[in-house]
């Protein structure tokens, strides 16, 4: 019963919502859809801070609510952060942190309030006005002031939403961090591919108020039946472990079943996991393994279908040879032009890789 | 001259006592019509704004056939074994209490409307209870608007009159309060009690009124985000 | 009679004390009859009519309900001087709305059997003068003065009564004639237990050129008036 049971059903107005789905009790799930799909409905359900009138919320072996039972919001166990860090204006940065985590019995706060303190870099911000805070920090807080409820799931609606693109930055590493460590599960509701390629495990993409889609982040994000794929910065994930340092021409290897990618020198250590994002408009194909190529991430796959995006332009959806998908857009007329179909095997040549994490 | 400081006294315990009891029936009824969506929220809207329309000595009078002996209010009254309110202290609380409810009610309203509803979800996913949050967020939230609606019934309070006299019957010590004896001092051409009582009466009402609107400006600057 | 009396008919503006409202109202339609002339009457204490005639009102007669108000009128200048007289005299009445409470008003204020007895503050009200002697006269007026609940003017001393907030009190037997629910009981107060409530009109130096000012104070004077007035529960000289 380690896993996340979410069923509901209500109508608000001319909004219907109908969800239902079953993640794993670890890692991050994103609730994925355009606005209006009904993301923050779920959310916002599933804290308790809506009833709907039929509805079933699980969480490992707790029902917080189901066709007899209602917990309101202030009796699950979770942590809400919201699309506006919400800090309370009267209280200080360190009262807000406390609000929550002093309403929480000792015996079952899990996480050291240190802890949360250091892995958000707010020890100095403590004693201020949350007034005089900026964007990113104020979130931090917010973030932090959840975790210290020690949640067991945590719900955050497009945190970074609100933020500019340089305090999204500085923020996206301690969301990351966070769920390297904590092992609390959470549902992030999302918009923005970017977002969910870097955090998310899973996804749940939602449209109109109903799942349409649901599985690995990895196979989500490059399912070209999908709405996510037309996107201009449609991109796959590929998963590895770092294997080796070149001091020379200042690389690191990542290396995966299905082949060797190169990126720029990280300081990571050899063995540990790795994601890497790589944008489909950076993946060209060729019939051969090229050696006159400046290209140095070369990888051998099989086409497994493909998708018109425009009149001009298509994406191809490949298999490498462990399995794991990538995209690549490449132009109608070149697809034509190398008789491209499914099975078909070819190279594919990455021209820039992204490390996410 | 010798001062009579009985009015003064029974003035102030009036309005404190009202603005006390006020602020305790007016959160809620606040709150409710803050939140409520219900078709007959601007029904009872309304009747809480109606001690605005009606003159004070229509009201008073009302008041006199309401809590008086044969009217429905002083038939209770009589029945629990309390006798009747007009020309008791308790009657003057009362009526105050009802003239001076939309002053309370209505800037609490607009107080937890601004809030929003944001503030009280974010208490509440911290795992505070209803009572929790609103003792811990909502009033120290919307604190200005509680100043507002204290210095509003304290000073009509201390300000009323025609109310008062109507229901009060003008008896030393227990219903003759203030403004009741600068009139009467007017009435009576004594200029100079009246005019001591009434600048006594000014003086204090600025300076509380003063002291409140400057700690809720300071208040409001401390809240700005 | 708006053809008939374009040309000599007038209109007086007068100002009346509160407790002759009613009477004014019955007296007016008459006067209108009988001299075509027409009126235009505002009501209101006596303190607050004078104050406003000292601060320049329009009004052209001035029926106070003391003699006190018209003679500062004509002592200021306010009024024309030996225009001045007594219109009616205000009787004081004991008066409950229970029937049958009292055969004798005395008796009942002797016994004392009551919470709450009615009254005008003596300061501000002359009924309320004149029931403070009459209750001094009675030699009761330290036992009954605890129990005393003063209206700022009889009309809010009937109210008290008349809501039955105060089992009795001490009212103007003009305002009983004028009640239109239960006649309750009522002793008329012998006239000798308190001063004469003496009311007095004056004309006021804006009606001085009004052929209808003067025509209305000569009508008060009439025995068509004066039988009127003493209908609705006042005596007249």
């Amino acid at each position: 019963m380690s896993s996340i049971e979410i069923r509901l059903r209500s109508q608000l107005g001319d909004f219907s919502l109908d969800v239902s789905f079953e993640t794993p009790a670890r890692g991050v799930t994103a609730l994925f859809g355009r606005s209006g799909s009904g993301k923050t409905s779920v959310l916002r359900a599933v804290a308790g801070l809506v009833k709907t009138p039929q509805g079933l919320v699980r969480v490992n072996d707790e029902v917080w609510q189901d066709e007899n039972r209602f917990r309101p919001a202030h009796r699950r166990p979770l942590g809400y952060v919201f699309q506006e860090a919400s800090l309370f204006p009267h209280l200080s940065v360190r009262r807000n942190l406390e609000y929550g985590w002093r309403r929480v019995p000792e015996q079952e706060r899990q996480i050291p309030f240190h802890d949360v303190v250091e892995l958000l870099g707010i020890g100095t911000l403590l004693q201020r006005t949350t007034q005089s805070l900026s964007g990113g920090e104020r979130q931090r807080i917010a973030i932090a002031r959840a975790l210290l409820t020690s949640p067991r799931l945590l719900l955050m609606d497009e945190p970074l939403s609100a933020l500019d693109h340089g305090a999204k930055q500085t923020i996206l590493p301690y969301l990351e961090s966070l769920h390297d460590e904590f092992t609390i599960p959470s549902l992030y509701v999302s918009h923005d591919p970017n977002e969910v390629a870097r955090l998310a495990d899973r996804m749940v993409v939602l449209e109109q108020g109903k799942v349409i889609a649901e599985g690995d982040a990895a196979t989500i994000l490059t399912r070209l039946d999908l709405p996510l794929a037309g996107y201009d910065d449609a991109a796959s994930l590929l998963e590895g472990t770092v294997s080796s340092h070149d001091h020379t021409y200042h690389l690191t290897w990542i290396s995966t079943h299905g082949g060797r990618i190169a990126i720029a020198r990280e300081d990571l250590p050899v063995g540990r996991r790795a994601r890497v994002q790589i944008q489909a408009r950076d993946v060209s194909l060729s019939l051969r393994a090229h050696s006159d190529t400046s290209i140095i991430n070369i990888l051998p796959a099989k086409v497994i279908d493909t998708h018109d995006i425009s009149q001009t332009q298509m994406l191809v959806r490949l298999e490498m040879d462990d399995g794991q998908t990538l995209l690549s857009r490449i132009t109608r007329r070149s697809a034509l032009g190398m008789g491209i179909r499914e099975g078909m095997h070819l190279y594919a040549q990455v021209k820039s890789v992204a490390l996410l994490s | 001259m010798i001062f009579d400081w009985q009015p003064v006294w029974l003035t102030l315990k009036l309005a404190g006592v009202s603005t006390l009891i006020l602020l305790v029936i007016g959160t809620p009824i606040a709150w409710w019509l803050a939140r409520s969506t219900t078709w007959y929220k601007q029904i009872i809207s309304a009747v809480v704004a109606l001690p605005l329309v009606l003159p004070p000595t229509v009201l008073g009078f009302y008041l006199l056939i309401m809590l008086g002996p044969e009217g429905p209010v002083g038939r209770l009254t009589q029945s629990l074994g309390l006798g009747t309110l007009p020309f008791t202290f308790g009657g003057l609380v009362v009526a105050s209490v009802i003239y001076s409810m939309p002053f309370v009610v209505q800037p609490l309203q607009n107080a937890f409307q601004s809030l929003g509803q944001r503030p009280v979800e974010v208490a509440s996913t911290l795992r505070a209870s209803p009572w929790d949050r609103f003792m811990t967020v909502v009033i120290p939230l919307a604190r200005p608007g509680f100043l507002t609606a204290a210095v509003l019934s304290f000073a009509h309070t201390i300000g009323e009159f025609g109310v008062v006299l109507m229901i009060g019957g003008n008896i030393p010590g227990v219903t003759k309060v203030l403004s009741v004896a600068i009139y009467d001092h007017v009435e009576t051409l004594e200029y100079g009690q009246a005019h001591l009582l009434a600048a006594g009466l000014l003086a204090f009402s600025f300076a509380v009124l003063l002291t409140l609107y400057l700690l809720n400006g300071r208040l409001n600057r401390n809240h700005q985000p | 009679m708006l053809f008939s009396s374009q040309v000599t008919a007038a209109e007086v503006v007068i100002a009346v004390a509160a407790n002759f409202t009613n009477t004014t109202r019955q007296i007016a339609p008459l006067f209108e009859k009988a001299s075509g002339h027409t009126t235009r009457i505002s009501y209101g204490s006596t303190g607050k009519l004078y104050s406003q005639i000292e601060h320049g009102a329009p009004f052209e007669v001035f029926l106070a309900a003391d003699t006190q108000r018209p003679i500062k009128a004509e002592a200021e200048g306010l009024a024309v001087p030996g225009s001045r007289f007594i219109y009616a005299r205000g009787k004081l009445a004991l008066w409950s709305k229970t029937t049958g409470l009292f055969d004798s008003g005395e008796d009942y204020l002797k016994s004392g059997n009551f919470k709450h007895l009615a009254t005008g503050n003596a300061k501000t009200a002359p009924y309320g003068l004149a029931a403070r002697q009459v209750m001094t006269h009675l030699g009761l007026f330290s036992r009954l003065e605890p129990k005393l609940v003063r209206g700022e003017s009889i009309a809010q001393t009937f109210q008290f009564v008349a809501t039955g907030n105060a089992k009795a009190g001490f009212v103007a037997y003009s305002q009983i004639k004028s009640w239109r629910g239960e006649s309750g009981s009522t002793w008329e107060i012998p006239l000798h237990y308190y001063t004469p409530i003496d009311q007095a009109a004056v004309l006021l130096k804006k009606g001085e050129s009004n052929p209808a000012a003067h025509a209305f104070l000569a009508f008060l004077k009439s025995e068509a008036a004066r039988k009127k007035i003493r209908e609705l529960g006042y005596g007249v000289e």
